[in-house]
C-alpha cells in the first residue's frame, strides 16, 4: 500500500514539476517567438556569469523581480478574498494536469505504472469543471479589489468564460460519441487504431468540426489576446488592476498554465495523446508494408516524447495566434460564442449521431 | 455564407504571414548559430552597446573647437555663436591674443549640455568655422549636472 501511495506522490510531483517548469519557460518562449515573428531578437540579456544561452535565464530574472516587488493591497480591498483569488485561479488550472496521460505505462519492479497521476472515471468532465471553476478566481479577484476597472474586467471574464464553456462542452460531446469513454486514458487508447487502414484514428480526422469549435472555445478559455477582454490591457486593466508582486505573478503564471493545459487537452483528445502514428507495442507497422521492431523502453520513450512534442506544438500555435490577431470587440466575442460556436457544436453532435446511426 | 469564407480565408492568411516570418527568421537564426553568416539576418535588431549603427554624415553630436595649425583653438571669441544660441547654453570669456592679427582668443569656452538642443546654429553662425558638432560622441549621459558643462577650449 505504502508503495502505491509513494508512486502516486512521485507521479504527482513529477507531473507538477514538469508543468510548472514548462510554464516558466513558456514565458521565455512567448517573448522569443513573438520577437522572431516580428523580425526582432527578444530578451537575450539575462546572464549568469556571462553565460547568456539566448536569454534562457530571463524567467528567473522575472521571478526574482516579482519576489522583490511590493505586495500592495489597497486599504479598501476585501483582504481575505483578495489573497484567495490568485490561489483559486492557480489551483483550479494546475489540478487539471493530474487527469492527463503523459504516456502509456512503464514496468518497474514487476509493477505496471501508468504514466498518469490519476485515471479518473469522468476525466473529461473533471477537466471541464476545473477550467470552469477558474472563473471564481477572476470573479473574486475583481470583486475583492473593490476597483471599478477590476469589477468590469471580472464581469466580462465571467460572461466570456461561461459562454465559451458551453461551446467547449458541446464540441467534446461529438468526440465522446466517437470514442465512447470519459476516461482520458481510454480515449487515447481508442485513437491508436487506423482509419481506412492508413490514417491514424485521431480525433482530428473523426471530428474536424469538433476540433475547430474546441480550438476556438479553448482559445477563449485561456483569455489571451484575441479574447483578452477580461484583461483588456489598453482600455481597462482588468481583473488584476489592484494586484502586484507575487500575486500578480501568480495570475500571469496561471495564464501560461492554461495555455499548457489547453495544449495538453488538444493533444490528448484530438491528436492521439501519447500515440505515435503506426507505432504499436512491438514497434512500427506501416500500412504500406514494412515494420520496424522497437524495444518496449524505446516505445515508451517515443510515446512520451510524442505527447510532449504535441503539447509544445500547441503551445507554439497558441502563441502564434496570440501575436497575430487583434482583440475582438465584446459583442463580437459574444456573437462568435453564441451564434457561431454553439450552433456549430450542436450541428457537430447531430452529424456525428447521424453518421454513427447510419453506419 | 460567402462572406464567412472570406473572413476565414483572411484569418488563415494572417497567421500564414506571421508563421512564414517565424520560420524564415528561425532558418536564418539557426544558420547563424552554426556559424554560417548569410547576407540576410534573422532580425533587423541592432544590438546597440556592442554594435552601433554608423552615424550619418550630417549628424550633430558633441561640439569641438577646431585647432589652428599651431594647436590653439581657432576661435576668435566674436560671440556670434553665443548670440545665436537659442538655448543660451554657450559661455565664452574672451582674452587678448598675443598675435595682433587675431586680437582675441577664448579664455573659457563652455557648452552647457544640460541646455543644448543640438540645433547646430552655432556651427552655422561661426565666421571662422571654429566650432563643429562632428565628434560622433552621442553618449552624453552623466550622473551630475556639473559633468555636462563641457569646456571646449581645453582638451
Amino acid at each position: 500500500m505504502a508503495a502505491d501511495v509513494l508512486i502516486v506522490l512521485a507521479k504527482a510531483v513529477l507531473a507538477m514539476t514538469w508543468t510548472l517548469l514548462l510554464a516558466l519557460f513558456l514565458t521565455w518562449v512567448e517573448r522569443k517567438e513573438s520577437a522572431v515573428m516580428q523580425d526582432r531578437i527578444g530578451a537575450n540579456r539575462a546572464s549568469i556569469f556571462g553565460l547568456r544561452l539566448f536569454g534562457l535565464f530571463q524567467p528567473f530574472a522575472d521571478a526574482i523581480k516579482m519576489f522583490f516587488k511590493e505586495d500592495f493591497v489597497p486599504s479598501f480591498a476585501r483582504k481575505p478574498l483578495h489573497w484567495l483569488a490568485p490561489a483559486v485561479s492557480f489551483f483550479c488550472v494546475s489540478v487539471t494536469m493530474i487527469a492527463v496521460p503523459f504516456g502509456d505505462a512503464i514496468r518497474l519492479f514487476g509493477r505496471r505504472i501508468p504514466l498518469q497521476v490519476a485515471d479518473l472515471d469522468a476525466a473529461v468532465l473533471f477537466v471541464l469543471a476545473m477550467l470552469g471553476l477558474g472563473v471564481y478566481g477572476i470573479l473574486t479577484g475583481g470583486w475583492a479589489s473593490a476597483n471599478r476597472f477590476g469589477l468590469i474586467g471580472s464581469l466580462r471574464g465571467a460572461a466570456q468564460l461561461i459562454s465559451y464553456e458551453v461551446a467547449l462542452g458541446l464540441s467534446l460531446v461529438g468526440l465522446i460519441m466517437v470514442f465512447p469513454s470519459l476516461r482520458l486514458s481510454r480515449i487515447v487508447e481508442y485513437q491508436g487504431g487506423l482509419l481506412f487502414g492508413v490514417l491514424p484514428k485521431w480525433g482530428i480526422f473523426l471530428q474536424p468540426l469538433g476540433f475547430a469549435v474546441f480550438f476556438l472555445a479553448g482559445l477563449a478559455e485561456t483569455k489571451r489576446v484575441p479574447f483578452d477582454l477580461p484583461e483588456g490591457e489598453s482600455e481597462i486593466i482588468g481583473f488584476y488592476t489592484e494586484y502586484s508582486g507575487l500575486k500578480f505573478g501568480l495570475f500571469m503564471f496561471t495564464d501560461f498554465l492554461e495555455v499548457i493545459v489547453f495544449a495538453a487537452l488538444a493533444a490528448t483528445l484530438f491528436f492521439g495523446g501519447w500515440q505515435v502514428p503506426w507505432l504499436g507495442d512491438g514497434g512500427f507497422v506501416f500500412p504500406w508494408g514494412g515494420r520496424i521492431a522497437a524495444a518496449p523502453w524505446a516505445v515508451t520513450v517515443l510515446r512520451v516524447l510524442s505527447f510532449n512534442l504535441k503539447v509544445l506544438f500547441f503551445c507554439w500555435l497558441q502563441i502564434l495566434v496570440r501575436w497575430t490577431y487583434p482583440r475582438l470587440r465584446y459583442d463580437q466575442v459574444m456573437d462568435l460564442g453564441w451564434k457561431v460556436l454553439v450552433p456549430a457544436g450542436a450541428f457537430n453532435i447531430l452529424a456525428t449521431g447521424l453518421v454513427l446511426a447510419v453506419r | 455564407m460567402g462572406s464567412a469564407w472570406t473572413v476565414i480565408k483572411e484569418i488563415l492568411r494572417g497567421s500564414a504571414i506571421t508563421a512564414r516570418h517565424f520560420f524564415v527568421n528561425m532558418t536564418f537564426h539557426t544558420l547563424r548559430l552554426f556559424g554560417l553568416r548569410t547576407a540576410r539576418r534573422g532580425a533587423v535588431t541592432v544590438q546597440y552597446p556592442e554594435e552601433a549603427k554608423p552615424l550619418g554624415p550630417r549628424h550633430r553630436s558633441l561640439h569641438r573647437l577646431r585647432p589652428r595649425p599651431d594647436g590653439r583653438p581657432s576661435c576668435v571669441a566674436c560671440m556670434l555663436c553665443v548670440t545665436v544660441c537659442p538655448s543660451e547654453c554657450l559661455t565664452v570669456e574672451a582674452a587678448e591674443d598675443p598675435d595682433p592679427e587675431v586680437q582675441k582668443v577664448p579664455a573659457r569656452f563652455v557648452v552647457d549640455l544640460n541646455r543644448c538642443c543640438f540645433c547646430g546654429l552655432c556651427v552655422e553662425a561661426c565666421p571662422v568655422d571654429a566650432i563643429r558638432m562632428d565628434t560622433g560622441e552621442i553618449r552624453l549621459a552623466a550622473l551630475d549636472r556639473k559633468a555636462l558643462e563641457v569646456r571646449l577650449d581645453k582638451p
